[in-house]
């Protein structure tokens, strides 16, 4: 693995018992309605896409991790976060 | 004579507001500080007014709660000093760990601008003890983050701690589906921390006031002001 730049995107979600309402809007009044039954539910959610200069891109995720706790990026209250690496 | 300080940040809208009726109506000295102006801890209370601080970006209050008018904030708040928060303020104390859980969007997804009834359900804050318990205030809200969450398991331990403030309510003063304006978890209009002196509420009792302001006439938002004063020319109380 190389130092370089890397591309993380940081997914927030409502958690699984905080409602999203707009999900749920989407799902029911556009998804369903327009006739795909196959989609059994849908979360509304924010993406922040970083270029993070690192060692590796264990280092850029570990970076954006840190930053995501140390900053809120999310509110652990009602938020759940993904970070994955793309590039 | 009590000082309190009024903080502006960018994106505060209420803040004149605000200023108007701790002046002129509740007689309290009081500063409108710029955010990054306040160092020291030298007011007897503090106010974070409404508005959309830095664009609602990211989240509303999330990027306000790292100012560095916070830290000040937190050692007043420490050292038992009233804090209010106001819509904006509210959002901005949650984001900053001052007060328990999260403000998420409204769950109609609109803007909501409406008069809410509020029930008093603790008197023990500065800013509720000339209430009394179960009385109920007319304040209007406008926002489209406002939706009170927490975990609900955590709802009873803050109903022990007597950490609910506020809850909307109807008529008959019951905190129903219908009354909840914005879909906040268990009616919760305003909360406060542990020890009771920092409050923060979606509602605005600038708005409500001055009875020109009001359609009936009532100020009843005054006594959130009022209770704010009585406490601080009454330390120890």
């Amino acid at each position: 693995m190389t130092p370089g730049s890397y591309v993380v995107e940081v997914i927030v979600e409502n958690k699984p018992l905080a409602r999203d309402p707009e999900g749920e809007t989407i799902h029911q009044n556009l998804i369903l309605k327009g006739g795909y039954k196959q989609v059994t539910s849908v979360r509304a959610g924010k993406l922040l896409r970083m270029n993070v200069e690192a060692s590796s891109p264990e280092d850029a995720r570990a970076i954006v991790r840190k930053l995501s706790d140390d900053l809120r990026i999310y509110n652990p209250a009602a938020h759940t976060i993904q970070i994955r690496i793309v590039g | 004579m009590v000082k309190v300080a009024l903080i502006q940040y960018p994106g505060s809208n209420c803040d004149l507001d605000a200023l108007e009726i701790l002046r002129d109506v509740v007689k309290a000295r009081t500063d409108l500080v710029w955010h990054k102006d306040l160092a020291h801890d030298d007011y007897d209370a503090y106010v974070l007014p409404g508005g959309f601080s830095y664009g609602d970006y990211l989240r509303a209050g999330a990027i306000a709660a790292t100012s560095p008018s916070l830290r000040v904030v937190r050692d007043a708040a420490e050292g038992g000093k009233p804090v209010l928060g106001i819509c904006n303020g509210f959002q901005i104390l949650v984001e900053a760990g001052l007060l328990p859980g999260a403000v998420l969007r409204n769950s109609a997804l609109r803007f909501a601008c409406t008069w809410t009834r509020l029930r008093v359900e603790t008197t023990r804050t500065p800013f509720t003890n000339k209430a009394e318990k179960g009385q109920v205030l007319e304040i209007p809200i406008a926002h489209n983050e406002g939706r009170y969450y927490l975990d609900k398991e955590r709802i009873p331990e803050l109903e022990r701690n007597r950490q609910i403030v506020f809850r909307y309510v109807n008529e008959m003063r019951e905190a129903t589906e219908d009354a909840n304006p914005n879909g906040s978890i268990d009616n919760i209009a305003g909360v406060c921390n542990q020890k009771g002196n920092v409050m923060g509420l979606m509602p605005h009792p600038e708005r409500a006031s001055l009875a020109v302001l009001s359609p009936d006439n009532q100020t009843d938002g005054r006594l959130i002001f009022d209770s704010m004063m009585g406490r601080m020319t009454r330390p120890g109380v």
